[in-house]
Parts: structure tokens; sequence; C-alpha cells
């Protein structure tokens, strides 16, 4: 009987989903330690406010208080810090204002956390918490990015005048001006880029623990990369060494990258687990996530390209504002920098670009990256304006397209907008996708809707995205304060069975499955002998975690360099064993063999003489086989493709429907299709999400208006068709596996097809663009408009 | 939520008794009220939970159908003799809220709550509904009054909701598209003495008849009566998922459906 295939390209099912689907995950608020107390976190319910007082007493009179804590408790302690310096235009650094974990003087934002209440039970924390008397002067606030940088703009931090964080540029502005003014044509479009709310199936919870006999602190917390937690609040927020500091991440049920950033529930825990020398558990309720969870999103723009009279484009103009809400998340600064302005050129040869970005505070949660992180940002308005382009000069949407794109002999490929593409065929995605979607058949589908008085319309979008980040030189010079290396442990154990050790986390991926079969594919041995750990300090050696699209493309190679040392380790012993030359010996199919001759090691045989080196070359090699490597990546990886979104609007409603999504992308290698394929659906899920439905709208004042499920729309599945998944890969030519990564590309590439198709079912109404959400009531007031006379049906 | 105690009485008249304490509340299906506790809204010093009543059951005769406080939104929907005798309330029972609601929502709840956005006020006021309590009778027109408002005394409990069989009715709804409560919904009626037209969600006063279109629609029971009769915007609702205008337009066009469905 062969043994199954269970290698790179095999669709096995996922090792993880025994347990998630039968109830016995296990997540932070399953936990409880002994002598657990409860948080509860007063929010501010004022945008912007001056605390003139925080009277305490009857709250810690309140039956099971234990503590309360205000901003006057913590002030000594560190700011929750950003991640990354972005310099101004004129070379000064970004305005970085104090982010304290309990509000000091100020509340920012509705959510800001006024005072912690600590209690014996969750219950009689909240009781507590409503007998905290506090005295607000409130203060005018804002919510929009217009509204932040108007003169006399109510101002929310000292440190930074007039709302702006920074002001940046990259690319070649006198360039951009030379070509805009001997250009054919120049075509502006305006666009927004609309504020999500995270909305991960689990919210955020934290247990801080503290052992008050070693000293040795622990944090159990719903984050996507623990070690990045351990060093952020243990090095710059609380003070705390590595070594007494343990950060547990254990299973988490979705990100969407709003679980990478450092929170001020996780110190506050942390902290005050220390002061009274118990453990101390919150667990966000889904109100609290709405208001204090990263939000994503929220840029405002205009885009303007310059083409000769063939619709070539010559050059690109964008000016973006974008939304930092009330403080400085983790990585929001290089989300609207350098993962969206770099990203300007797409899938096109546009020679020159120039990108300004203005970043500014509001009195909103603050804002960071969500699934995509600056990427959906930049092929929305890349694709949006290549439409508009083709709708001004009335050229076909596809040909204009097809005689920008970068050619498929043309890689690597220098954009003007610093990023080096490595591969791709965009010419390969999109015939596939149009193939697929039968786009030709598209006119006779769209008369038949005619017929039923539907109104119908087909979109596309020819993205491209970056993953995989980041080599750390590279990143370091653009004002990154980690390194973006990925760790990997092979412990292999006597019995030749596997445990891996990676530095990224699994909150939903299927990493324990897919990065299990890179051991297969590479050491030969069953699945079944291997398993994934991760989400663990105390576990792994170090890591950056999981997001841009990177645990495969990064740790994935990680994993591969430490594989590929224990493969020579192997073959040492094994030349030892079969008294041959290292340099004749083999490793296939999980064997070390003498070339051109039937004498060889099984794997397992190898794994044990390590352990029992009883007959071992012990003068030249340490027992054991036991191997780590960090990876450092080359280059970003640069996934892209083509989505196809088809709709039919019902007219005397406005509603539309999906009745049809193609999405072929090109994300290198691929480990397991079934994965894949359930990441791009995901991905879509979201963009359709982000697209038609989902909006976090504030009033001007800063209140959150869509705070519940009762006003913000989540896409259920009932508003999502089929969608068809199919990739034409090129392999990434950096990292050993070719791998680009496939956890984003659905969330980028499918934004701009749905509202294409959304503009293009309006298109006898007059309308060149919609932003999103493309709700029923914007679709139905554009028909109305071009239809004034119109009965109600 | 905040303690409260909590009773299950199995009598009418103790309920009646436990409800006389004006902190105490009553609990049907509780799909609006345990949310509402959950969030802290709500502090009552009881919770009387009717679900111990036996309440529920569905009553058809030659000329009405007879639903019991307690009977949940599935019972109806799935009910064989609604469907045949009132197709049009089996319908909107089907597609209230979503399938954890409609097993544990009553009708008495819906009724009682009168959620501005709720579907069944619109069945009950279209048709005629009498609803049944434990000290009187009232009709549906004089049931309803405004927003989370009803004739209901404090301590009084609805038993039952009767509804006269009409020749022909219909529900259509546009829902919210976040929270999938009716945004508007419109529940249409003919009977041999006219039409009657009850719209939901759309108003800041809750659900009301639609006098104009019932005036042509018991001239020309038609989608196409109702060409040209426009629905004021004034007083309906406006917020982030559609405008007061698109709301009055929305009004117009769920009644031509329900009348399409109807005929």
């Amino acid at each position: 009987m062969n043994a199954p295939f269970e290698g790179i390209g095999a669709s096995v099912r996922r090792k993880e989903d025994l347990r998630f689907i039968s109830g016995r995950g296990h997540y932070v608020d399953d936990m409880n330690r002994p002598g657990q107390l409860h948080a509860v976190m007063k929010r501010s319910d004022r945008p912007h406010a001056k605390i003139l007082s925080i009277d305490t007493s009857a709250a810690l009179a309140a039956p099971g208080v234990v503590a309360v804590y205000t901003g006057t408790d913590t002030a000594a302690l560190g700011s929750i810090p950003c991640g990354w310096q972005i310099h101004n235009k004129d070379g000064s650094p970004m305005a970085e204002p104090r982010h304290p974990m309990l509000a000091e003087g100020k509340v920012r934002h509705v959510g800001d956390i006024l005072a912690v209440v600590i209690a014996a039970t969750k219950q009689q924390a909240k009781d507590a918490a409503e007998l905290l008397h506090i005295d607000l002067e409130e203060l005018p606030a804002i919510a929009n990015v217009a509204d932040a940088i108007a003169p006399g703009a109510p101002v929310l931090h000292d440190a930074a005048p007039g709302n702006v964080c920074y002001d940046w540029h990259i690319g070649d502005k006198a360039g951009v001006d030379a070509a805009f003014a001997a250009a054919h044509r120049v075509i502006t479009l305006d666009l927004t880029n609309n504020r999500l709310v995270p909305n991960a199936m689990e919210p955020r919870a934290a247990i801080g623990d503290y052992d008050s006999s070693t000293g040795d602190y622990t944090l159990y917390t719903t984050s996507q990369n623990p070690h990045v937690i351990r060093l952020l609040m243990g090095a710059f927020v609380l003070g705390l060494p590595e070594h007494k500091l343990r950060v547990v991440a254990p299973d988490v049920g979705g990100g969407f990258g709003s679980k990478i950033y450092h929170y001020a529930e996780e110190a506050i825990v942390t902290w005050s687990a220390g002061k009274l020398g118990r453990a101390i558990k919150w667990t966000a309720d889904r109100s609290e996530s709405f208001m204090s969870d990263a939000h994503g999103r929220d840029h405002v723009s205009t885009a303007k390209m310059a083409i000769d009279k063939d619709g070539k484009f010559l050059a690109l103009h964008v000016d973006t504002l974008c939304n930092m809400g009330a403080y400085l998340s983790t990585f929001a600064t290089a989300v609207p920098t350098y993962l969206y302005a770099t990203l300007l050129a797409g899938t096109y040869t546009t020679p020159v670009i120039y990108a300004e970005v203005k970043a500014v505070f509001t009195n909103t949660v603050p804002v960071d990256a969500y699934r995509g992180a600056g990427r959906p940002e930049a092929a929305f308005l890349i694709e949006r304006l290549v439409d508009v382009v083709a709708y001004d000069t009335g050229m076909d949407r596809v040909d204009i397209r097809r005689k920008n794109f970068i050619p498929r002999d043309a890689f690597p490929y220098q954009t003007p907008v610093a990023l080096q593409y490595d591969s791709g065929d965009y010419f390969a995605t999109l015939e596939a996708a149009q193939k697929t979607a039968d786009w030709a058949g598209f006119p006779a589908r769209r008369a038949a809707s005619a017929a039923q008085g539907k109104l119908r319309g087909i979109g596309i979008s020819t993205y491209l995205e970056a993953c995989g980040i980041a080599p750390s030189k590279v990143v370091g010079s653009l004002g990154a304060r980690a390194g973006l290396y990925e760790v990997a442990n092979i412990r292999v154990h006597p019995t030749g069975s596997v445990t891996v050790f990676t530095g990224t986390h699994s909150h939903g991926q299927g990493h324990e499955t897919t990065m299990a079969q890179l051991v297969v594919d590479q050491l030969g041995i069953p699945l079944a002998n291997v398993d994934v750990v991760h989400g663990d300090t105390a576990k792994i050696p170090f890591g950056m975690g999981t997001y841009g699209s990177r645990s495969l493309a990064v740790g994935g190679s990680a994993m591969v360099k430490a594989m590929d040392k224990i493969i020579l380790k192997g073959r040492k012993i094994a030349a030892h064993l079969l008294e041959a030359d290292v340099g004749d010996i083999e490793f296939k199919d999980g064997k070390f063999s003498v070339a051109g001759t039937d004498r060889s090691k099984s794997f397992g045989e190898i794994a044990l003489t390590a352990y029992v080196p009883h007959n071992y070359p012990i003068e030249e090699l340490e027992p054991g086989l036991d191997e780590t490597a960090f990876y450092d990546p080359k280059n970003f990886t640069f996934p892209g493709g083509c989505h196809i979104c088809e709709v039919e609007i019902d007219p005397a409603t406005g509603i539309p429907t999906i009745v049809n999504f193609v999405a072929v992308d090109d994300v290198g290698r691929v480990v397991n299709p079934m994965i894949v394929e359930g990441q791009v659906q995901g991905g879509i899920a979201q963009g359709i999400g982000q697209a038609l439905y989902e909006h976090a709208a504030y009033d001007a004042h800063g209140q959150l208006i869509s705070g519940s499920f009762m006003d913000y729309t989540m896409p259920r599945a009932d508003n999502l068709p089929n969608i068809t998944v199919a990739t034409e890969n090129t392999m990434c030519t950096h990292n050993p596996l070719g791998s680009k990564g496939c956890g984003e590309v659905g969330a980028i590439g499918s934004p701009p097809a749905v509202i294409g198709a959304i503009v293009d079912a309006l298109k006898d109404y007059g309308v060149r663009h919609l932003n999103m959400p493309a709700s029923p009531e914007k679709i139905w007031s554009i028909i109305q408009a071009g239809r004034p006379a119109m009965a109600a049906e | 939520m905040y303690d409260f105690a909590y009773h299950k009485p199995s009598s009418v008249a103790d309920a009646v008794a436990l409800l006389g304490d004006s902190e105490a509340k009553a609990l049907a299906g509780g799909q609006t009220f345990i949310p509402v506790l959950k969030q802290r809204l709500n502090k009552p010093s009881a919770v009387v939970d009717l679900a111990g009543l036996g309440l529920s059951g569905i009553t058809v005769t030659a000329t009405t159908v007879t639903i019991g406080a307690s009977t949940t939104h599935v019972t109806v929907a799935n009910s064989a003799e609604v469907k045949k005798a009132i197709p049009g309330l089996a319908n909107l029972a089907s597609w209230i809220g979503d399938v954890a609601v409609r097993y544990r929502g009553t009708i008495g709840g819906s009724l009682a709550n009168n959620d501005p956005a709720a579907c069944y006020p619109s069945a009950a006021l279209a048709l005629g509904a009498t609803i049944k309590t434990n000290t009187r009778e009232i009709a549906a027109d004089d049931f309803f009054q405004g927003m989370f408002t009803t004739a209901l005394e404090p301590g009084e409990i609805i038993l039952s909701a009767s509804f006269p069989i009409p020749e022909m009715s219909a529900y259509e709804k546009f829902r919210n598209p976040a929270s999938r409560y009716a945004m508007v919904g419109v529940f249409v009626a003919k009977t041999a003495s006219g039409v009657r037209v009850a719209v939901t969600g759309a108003s800041q006063g809750g659900v009301f008849r639609h006098t104009a279109f019932e005036t042509a629609l018991s001239a020309n029971f038609s989608a196409s009566a109702l060409d040209g009769i426009a629905t004021p915007a004034d007083g309906l609702n406006s917020d982030i998922h559609g405008s007061a205008a698109y709301r009055a337009h929305l009004v117009g066009v769920m009644a031509k459906r329900a009348v399409a469905a109807a005929a």
C-alpha cells in the first residue's frame, strides 16, 4: 500500500479542526488561574473630555472589590509604543504623543479607559464600576480626517499640533508634475476607503498572572504574536525583562490584524497582577470590541492619472488623508505609508508616481492594519482609477489594463515607488478569470436581466499586493523598530517524530496542517508524526508572529532552513553508520542512502542514533537532532491576480445581489489547495463585506453610531455568492518554498471588482464611481437621480 | 445583567400577582428582553417567566385563527392550518429574525413589546386582530399606541390573539441590512369589507395603517392601483441605513409586492 500523499500540494484535512468543531479548542476565556480576580474596564462614553476627577471610594467599598486604578496610578509607567517611526517630508520625525494604558488628564475617544475595577467576580466589578463618580468636562471633538485638519479644529494632543501625526511622501514629485504638464489628459478621482471594525469571532481577552515566589509574570492573551507583545509590553510599558515575562497566546478565534497590537488591557492586567499578587482576568464584551479593537482603513484620497492618447499611463499622483484615531496603535503608522503608497504601481508600468500621505489624529478608536493593511486601500484606489480612466475615455476596461500591464518578461520589475517585483504574470490570471467568469457572454446575461427588470453589471480587478514582510534591513531603514525575520525550531524526537516550534501564530489559518505538510515533504515522514506548536514564549525560541500573509513565506522558509540543518546532520550520522563519505549520502523520501547503492538508513534510525549515540561520531558531532533557524526574507513577495464580480440590482429597492464571483490568484507555491481556497474565500467574504455592507460610522462629533451588530452590517452567509477560486501561479524567486501568501488576496482584490460591477450595472445613470459600502439606498438614489420621474416600481 | 428574582408561575393569576410589583417584568420568549438585561439597560426586581402558563397553541375555525400568546414564531410558520387559513401570517412568522429567534420568540411577546420594527404588529393591525388579555379584549386598532407602547395596563397579560380570516393577505418587508428587523414591512389584507394595509418599521410612531393605500386597493386590488400614491416621508425614521425619503419609497414598493403576492 502506498503512503497517502500528504506533502506539498495535498489537500489534507486540517489537523486542528477536530478540536475546534468539537468544542475542545482552548481559548483565553476558557482559562482560569487559581485565586483569579476579574477586571472590568470603565470606558469613556464621551469622545473628548477633560477628566476633572474620579472618585473611587464608593466603588472600592462595594462587595468583592479588591482594587480600582486610574491613570494617576499608572502615570509613571511607559507609553504603549508605536512600532514604526515615520518621518515627515522635511525629515523630522512624526508626532508620537503618549499613549497611556489608563487615560491621563483627558479621554480622547469613546472607549478610552478611565479606570479599571478589579473584584472577585466580573459581576461585582461591573456593579462597582457603576459606582465610580467621574466628573468630565466635555471638549469639542472630531471624527473625520477633513475636520481634523481644518483651521481651529480641536486638538487631541499637545504633542501633535494641528492633529497631524505626519506629513509624508514618496516618489518623484517633479517627474510627476512634468508628466502631467505634457500629458494628453489627466483623469481625477476622489474616493474614500471606508472605516471597518474587525469583529473577530472571539473577543479579546487577557489574564495577567504573577508568582511572587519567583517574580515571574505570565500574560495569557488573544494575540497573533506573543513575542512581540512580550517585547512591547515588557520593554516599553512595564519594564519587565524577557526572562521574567511569559506571554501565551493559545487558540485564538480570528484576528484579521486586530490582534497584532499591544493593547492597554494587556498591560493593565499584567501590571495589576503584580500589584495584587493575584491573577486578573479580563474578557471584552462585544460592545467593548467595537469601541476598543483597532479599526481598519479610513482613507480619503484624490488620485490623478496622466495618460497619453492611447490610454497608456504616464504618471500617477495620489494625495491621501488617513485616520490614525486617537492614539498610535502598534503598526498604524506603517499601514498608510510603506504598506500602501509603495503599492501604487499595482500591476502597471506607470513610470513615475508621487504620493503624499497625511496622517491625522481624531476622537475615534485607533486605526491599524486590518486584513490587507494598506494594500486593499492601494488596490481599491488604483483599480477604481483605472476603471474611471476607461469610463472617461470610452476605452475598454480590459484593454486598458492589458495595455498597461507589466509584461511577462519584465521581471524582476523595479517600480517607481521602491518595491521590486520578483515574479508575476498578470495576463495569465486575467485570461483565466475571464474564461471562468464567461466575460464574453456577459452582454447576453445583461440583456436577460434587463428583460426581468433588473440591472446587471460586471466588474474586474487586476490587483497586486505585497506579503512576506519583510527584509529586516530594509524595514529598519524605513523606520521599523523591529526585525521582521521568522524563527523555526524543528525538534526531531528519538523515534523520528517531529515537533515544530514556530514563531508564527495560527488563529484560524490552518498552520498546524500546512506547516506539518512542509515537514512531510522535506523529511519524508507521515503527517501523523508531526505536530506544530505556536503561541508561547516559553516554548518558542522567538518569533515575530502572523500578519501580512507572512507565515508560510517567512515562517515556512525558516522551517525549510532548520530542516536543511537536520538533513545535513542526518547525512553525517548516516555516513558514519553506513561507513561512507558524507558527500555520497543522499536524502530522499525519508531515507539516507549511499548514492548508487541500496544501502540506506531510515529517518527514524538516524533520529534514534542521534539520541542513543552508542555508535556515533561523538568527537565531531553533538548528540541530538534539534535545529533552529532564523530566516530573514530577501524581499517582499508579490501575490496578485484577477477578481471578477457580477451583480444584479433590483432597481426598485437598490438591493445588489452578487450573482457570480471568480478569483484567479497567483499565490506562488500552494502547499494545501483546500486551505488556500478557504483563505481566499474568507478574504473575499470580507472584501464583499467592505464593498457592500460594513461601515464604522461615527457622527461628526465622535460618537460611534454603528457600535453593535444592530447597526454594523456584517456580511452573512446569504449575502455571499458561490465563489469560484483558482490559482495561476508563478513562483516567488527568493524564498526556498516559492510561496507568496494567500491570506489577504481575497480582501485586497475583491472590493474594486464589486464596486466596478455596481458602477457597470448603473452605467446608464451617469455614474463613474461609487464609494463603499454601496448600500441599497446609495444605489437607489443614483437610479432616482437618473430617472426622477420613475414611479415606485 | 443585574441580579433579579426569577419566577415561573403556572397560573395566570399567580403571574398577575407577581407582576403586581411595579419593578417586576414579564418574560415571554426573551428575544428582546434578555439582550436588554444583558446590557444592563433594565433593572427589574423580578422576572416573571410566562412560559409555564400553558398559553401555546393554535385554534382555527371557519372565520378565525386564534394563536396562544406563548406560541413561537416557528410554530406559526410551520402550522398547516395557519398556512391554509392566512398564508400571509404564516409567511410573516417564517422570516422574523433568525432561526434562534423564531424558536424562542413568541407572538405575545412581540405584540406586547410593540417594537416599531417588529413584524407581528403589522399583521395584527392589517388583519384587524383582537388581543385577548386576562381582563378584556382589545381591538388591534386600539392596542398599538406608538413605539414600545400598547394599551396594556400594568399587570395585564396577553393570553391570545385572534385573527379574522381574510380573503387574501400577504406580507413583504425590506430588512435592515444589519439587524434584519423590518426597515419597512407592509402587511396587506383583503376582506369582504375592504382592504387594510399596515406598515411597520418605517415610522417613528411604530406600526400604522396606510389609509391612502387602503382606499385605492379597496377600489382595485392590484399593485398598479398604488401607482402615483406617494407616502409622505414626514415622521418616518431616518438613520445610517436609510433616509425617511427612501423608507417612504420602500413603503410603496413593499406594498405593491405584498399585493402582488396576495393576489
